[in-house]
């Protein structure tokens, strides 16, 4: 099995040609990203990811996390691998320079991310955690908290882990326990316990900084009431200086079907004093606007573990396909046995995974330029659409990414036949590793609520008018690209309609009737997610089609990737996006019999 | 210490290469870092920070102004690079490349020690290092797995076939490094963002005082005829295991002189 390979040809077409990474570029701050320089920096990131992180991936899912006495051990060469990453300063770059930030857009980040995921998922969780608690005391910390904490999570030296589930509050929040008394010297002691805390404890850096929702005792009841603390592993002093142990323990961590590297933990805080040492982070109360801070970019950085597995399931499939030898494909030599390539239907399979993996691709970038615009456009109206297009997005990326890694990475098993079922060849690992994404950071059914019930509803529901005003604009362009566009044009136009028609009758019945809503929300993020990545498809397709007409300069290499880039869509095209025909009706039946059986005979057999 | 790297800059050997019509190496598209070059910047980078300060300077010759491989090496930690870059150097040999680098080195000052790799992983010469100081007429150690410097003498491990020999030198001395003999760095995220505004002096060979008609296919003495695929390999040979497989085995190796 060849190692993980950066797909740095499809990242740089994306970069340049989709999203505008050279605008992007133009921004206050972002002068030094031109696209050079990224190129650079994703060449030697991909070198280090390809020889250093993924040969650590396998051995991560066969020795797992271990807890020792108290202790979480990681894997064998994962601390090394840690090591690497942090030394070279890689964790740095899409921060804030304030901060010893790298001042690199959040799009370039987020490439990174995508191959962290592809090396190594379960590793890769560790700074995606520690992203999440730099964002939320960037946004809502004390300047003197930014000032002890921040600088050693930016450069990846501390990590960070968000403490948000209990054994009783999982999807439902509100319903957290752990207690946060205050002090007479402004410190809080929490005591409870956390569960599922992801990195919650191990061995790759000196110090974690917990960010824990607690309620304090006058707490009102529901999401009112909860408020955000930072919990130091060790407490940090003035100088900077690790000191006390705070009283932050691990009771156990958790076995898993995937992800097996990387430890789940559940936390006891203060349960061997009065209490563990936490500083409140924002105001009291207000601990659920730095857990939406947190949780939207980790929403966009679940989409790319999605989006990562997906790309190395293609790369090891495709490789497989062209190596085993079976059967005679059509047009083989007779006596010849052909590689599995050859034949029409594992084509069918590899295309598919592809298609899906490009899509999901243009989907996560675009996602990340949206919140680079919503953050540095110096005007403000367009930072305001950026925002909102962002927070549409959001649940898309997260659901639909991670729900097609599962169905790439279960391919990858599928073109691999028996031998994929067997252990050794390691392709299940992937499969395994994707499930998790489509749970955790709110489960796609949540996902899919707070497209209906929040998203959809913003600004009258002007803001996915605005999205669907863009997709008709390609549709547009489409019908004048030429005949090698027709099945784009023909299969997007049917995709628009039908979100538009779902759209009316949702904000109509979803009214009226909550339970219908809520019945539809699945399919309807489906059908709004499979547009938007048909559109994003044919946005890349009409870019190849014009960088060809422009001519390629005897540069072969290019003019292959670009023909691939439209051949791509177009299987998209044709054998994916029509899979909106079937959702528009089941968006539209109602919720009536969703709901028409009883809880009683739901249980019976 | 000041410690010059010769370093090549070449196809990536992942792609598949492709020939001119004059049987040469095609190096129009984009060129990297030889990675045997890579040891010896590392080992220039070690030595420099052990010495507690110099530079560690580049030089290469490579066409179209290319200048992708150096700047890995520059991300590295190297401080400055000199690029010989000139279509007259088309067809190159080994001894106008060792005269044209020579002459590159001359621009570096007070270069104390000059380091290069034993050969390329493309041309596969081997003698480069050694021409190099025969032209600039100063001592040269082969296949260092080991470099010291101290008080103005180089003490090097050179790799033989039972083992190493020590041998000593003064300085300035070429020395070539055998691949593998130091893990070479990552170039880190700021090493990275630092190349690009490094200096590379990009000569001609005409700024090097040297005579056009003598290097390159017009100077290099040597023409290649042809170039043959090189021959599949056999099939290995299968032995039934009768109960008598490892006297064959033993033979087998026997054979080679390896036991």
């Amino acid at each position: 099995m060849a190692e993980y390979v950066a797909p740095l040809r499809d990242m740089r077409f994306v970069l340049e040609h989709v999203v505008g990474l050279e605008e992007l570029a133009k921004l206050e701050g972002f002068e030094h990203a031109d696209p050079e320089s990224v190129f650079g920096v994703l060449e030697e990131f991909g070198r280090l990811m390809s020889e250093v992180w993924s040969p650590t991936n396998p051995v991560g899912d066969a020795a797992g996390s271990t807890l020792v006495d108290g202790v979480v051990h990681t894997p064998p060469g994962f601390a090394e691998a840690y090591a690497r990453y942090v030394e070279a300063g890689w964790p740095a770059v899409p921060f804030d320079p304030a901060y010893d930030g790298g001042g690199f857009p959040w799009l370039v980040g987020i490439v990174l991310q995508e191959m962290l995921n592809s090396a190594n998922m379960a590793l890769a969780m560790a700074p995606l955690l520690t992203q999440g608690a730099i964002d939320a005391l960037v946004h809502h910390g004390t300047e003197e908290q930014r000032e002890r904490y921040l600088k050693k999570m930016v450069t990846g030296e501390w990590t960070g882990t968000m403490n948000l589930t209990e054994a009783d509050a999982g999807s439902d929040v509100g319903a957290l326990r752990t207690r946060a008394v205050r002090q007479d010297d402004g410190t809080y002691r929490i005591t409870g316990q956390k569960v599922f805390i992801t990195f919650g404890d191990h061995d790759l850096a000196d110090n974690i900084l917990h960010l824990v929702l607690a309620r304090t005792p006058d707490a009102p009841p529901g999401t009112k009431g909860i408020s955000c603390f930072v919990v130091p592993k060790f407490l940090v002093g003035d100088d900077g200086a690790l000191g006390e142990r705070n009283d932050v323990v691990v009771l156990s961590i958790e076995h898993k079907m995937g992800i097996k590297a990387s430890p789940t933990c559940v936390l006891e805080y203060g349960g061997r004093s009065q209490g563990a040492v936490g500083y409140l982070v924002g105001e009291e109360h207000a601990g659920m606007s730095a857990m939406f801070t947190m949780m939207n970019n980790a929403r966009l950085g679940v989409g790319v573990e999605g989006l990562g597995l997906a790309e190395r399931a293609y790369q090891r499939a495709a490789e497989f396909a062209g190596e085993r030898t079976q059967g005679r494909a059509p047009g083989a030599a007779a006596g010849q046995r052909s590689p599995i390539v050859e034949h029409p239907d594992v084509r069918r399979m590899l295309l598919t995974m592809r298609a899906c993996t490009e899509a999901m691709r243009a989907l996560c970038y675009y996602q990340a330029s949206q919140i680079d615009l919503a953050a540095r456009h110096p005007d403000a109206a367009a930072r305001t659409t950026a925002g909102a297009r962002a927070a549409l997005l959001t649940p898309l990326v997260k659901s639909w990414c991670t729900d097609l890694a599962e169905t790439v990475t279960s391919l990858g098993i599928q073109v691999h036949g028996g031998m994929g079922y067997i252990t050794d060849t390691g392709v299940d690992q992937h499969y395994r590793d994707a499930k998790i994404t489509q749970i955790y950071e709110g489960t796609n059914g949540i996902q899919a609520m707070d497209l209906v019930g929040r998203k959809v509803p913003m600004r009258g529901g002007a803001v996915v008018g605005d999205l669907l005003a863009d997709v008709r604009s390609t549709v547009e362009e489409l019908a004048g690209a030429g005949d090698a566009f027709g099945p784009m044009h023909r299969e997007l136009a049917v995709a628009v309609d039908s979100v538009e028609q779902a759209t009316a009758w949702l904000m109509e019945r979803g009214l009226a009737d909550p339970v219908d809503a809520l019945a539809a929300a699945t399919p309807y993020q489906r059908l709004l997610a499979t547009t938007v990545g048909g559109w994003m498809m044919a946005r890349s397709a009409l870019a190849a089609g014009r960088l060809l007409a422009a001519g390629t300069d005897g540069d072969d290499d290019l003019a292959g990737l670009l023909e691939a880039k439209v051949i791509t869509a177009r299987f998209f095209a044709d054998h994916l996006l029509p899979e909106v025909r079937g959702l528009l009706p089941a968006v539209t039946a109602g919720g009536a019999d969703v709901m028409a059986l009883t809880a009683a005979q739901l249980a019976r057999p | 210490m000041n410690v010059v790297v010769c370093v090549k800059q070449i196809p990536d050997p992942a792609d598949p290469g492709a020939l001119e019509e004059d049987h040469t190496l095609k190096r129009t598209g984009k060129l990297i870092l030889d990675e045997s070059d890579s040891f010896g910047v590392e080992m220039a980078l070690q030595l420099v920070d052990k010495a507690g300060g110099g530079d560690v300077t580049l030089v290469s010759m490579a066409p179209n102004d290319e200048t992708s491989g150096l700047r890995t090496a520059l991300a590295m930690g190297a401080a400055k690079a000199v690029l010989v870059s000139d279509p007259a150097l088309a067809g190159a040999g080994a001894l106008d490349t060792a005269k044209v680098l020579a002459a590159a080195i001359g621009r570096v000052e007070g270069a104390d020690l000059i380091l290069a790799a034993t050969e390329s992983s493309d041309g596969y010469t081997g003698t480069v290092p050694e021409q190099i100081a025969g032209v600039l007429d100063l001592p040269s150690i082969t296949f260092a797995k080991h470099v010291e410097v101290a008080d103005g003498t180089v003490s090097v491990q050179r790799q033989t076939e039972l083992g190493y020999d020590q041998c000593e030198s003064p300085l300035p001395a070429v020395v070539s490094v055998t691949a593998g003999v130091v893990e070479p760095r990552y170039p880190s995220f700021k090493g990275i963002m630092a190349a690009k505004s490094k200096p590379v002096d990009q000569v001609t060979v005409a700024d090097l005082g040297i005579d056009a008609s003598a290097v390159g296919a017009a100077g290099a003495g040597q023409q290649i005829v042809e170039v043959t695929p090189a021959p599949e390999r056999q099939a290995g040979e299968i032995i039934e295991d009768d109960g008598e497989a490892h006297l064959k085995i033993i033979d087998f190796l026997d054979g080679l002189k390896v036991l």
